[in-house]
């Protein structure tokens, strides 16, 4: 699955975006944090508050136990700031 | 009559009279306009910004904000509906963002342009950095807003 990162996820974690295959047992958006901290100090730093992290799954928002099963797209960003 | 929502995501500059103009022209039965205009201020807390720089998800953008507009359009009565909001880096004094809604009467202006306003603030996927003379800085997301799109929340 494709996985994005915006604002300071992105500049923390140092890129955009990237495909991931995480293990069959990262089921959820919380799972999937978690992994992808494992994953170096870069991505442990951009999610060291993990309730600070918004999450959405092919392009609509969903709360960190949702299934990532059958996403093509998972995107963590901070909490929106736009208007 | 069933009425669809202009929505642009944008790095230019937008015109508010001309995208006023352009929902009304031609029509009799518009009764009511409303119009909000986000505009970049030159000063956060008394400091001083240079500019701000928006960042968006297109695609998510596009898709949150049209979701948001079929409900104010199912929730007022609305003859018309222009959304957008842009994205790069904006110069204190430049536009940000602009909602555009008309109506037979002004209450259902007024309370969809705020519903969406509201909306666009905490659940539209942008995000704002600030430059200053400090450096850049993301700007932190405020409760008030998170408590101001609450109130639209149906029991």
């Amino acid at each position: 699955m494709k996985v994005k990162y915006f604002a300071w996820v992105r500049e923390r974690i140092g890129i955009a975006e990237e495909t991931v295959e995480p293990p069959a047992d990262v089921r959820t958006v919380n799972d999937l944090i978690g992994w992808l901290s494992s994953r170096g100090e870069a991505y442990a730093y951009a999610f060291e508050k993990p309730k600070v992290i918004r999450a959405a799954i092919d392009h609509a928002h969903v709360k960190q136990d949702a299934v990532i099963s059958g996403a093509r797209e998972v995107a963590f960003f901070p909490p929106m700031t736009g208007g | 009559m069933s009425v669809t929502a202009t929505i642009r995501i944008q790095e230019a500059d937008f015109d508010v009279a001309q995208e006023i103009a352009a929902l009304t022209k031609g029509r009799t039965d518009i009764g009511a306009v409303v119009s909000f205009s986000g505009i970049c201020r030159g000063s956060e807390d008394g400091e001083p910004i240079a500019a701000l720089t928006l960042e968006h998800y297109p695609g998510m953008a596009e898709a949150e904000i049209a979701r948001h507009a079929d409900e104010a359009l199912t929730r007022w009565p609305l003859q018309g509906l222009t959304i957008i909001h842009r994205f790069g880096r904006i110069a204190p004094g430049e536009n940000i963002v602009l909602v555009v809604t008309a109506s037979p009467h002004r209450q259902a202006a007024f309370e969809a342009a705020e519903f969406l306003m509201d909306y666009l603030k905490t659940n539209a996927p942008f995000w704002k950095r600030e430059e200053s003379e400090k450096g850049t800085s993301w700007i932190e997301a405020r409760d008030h807003d998170d408590a101001a799109a609450a109130r639209w929340t149906k029991p």
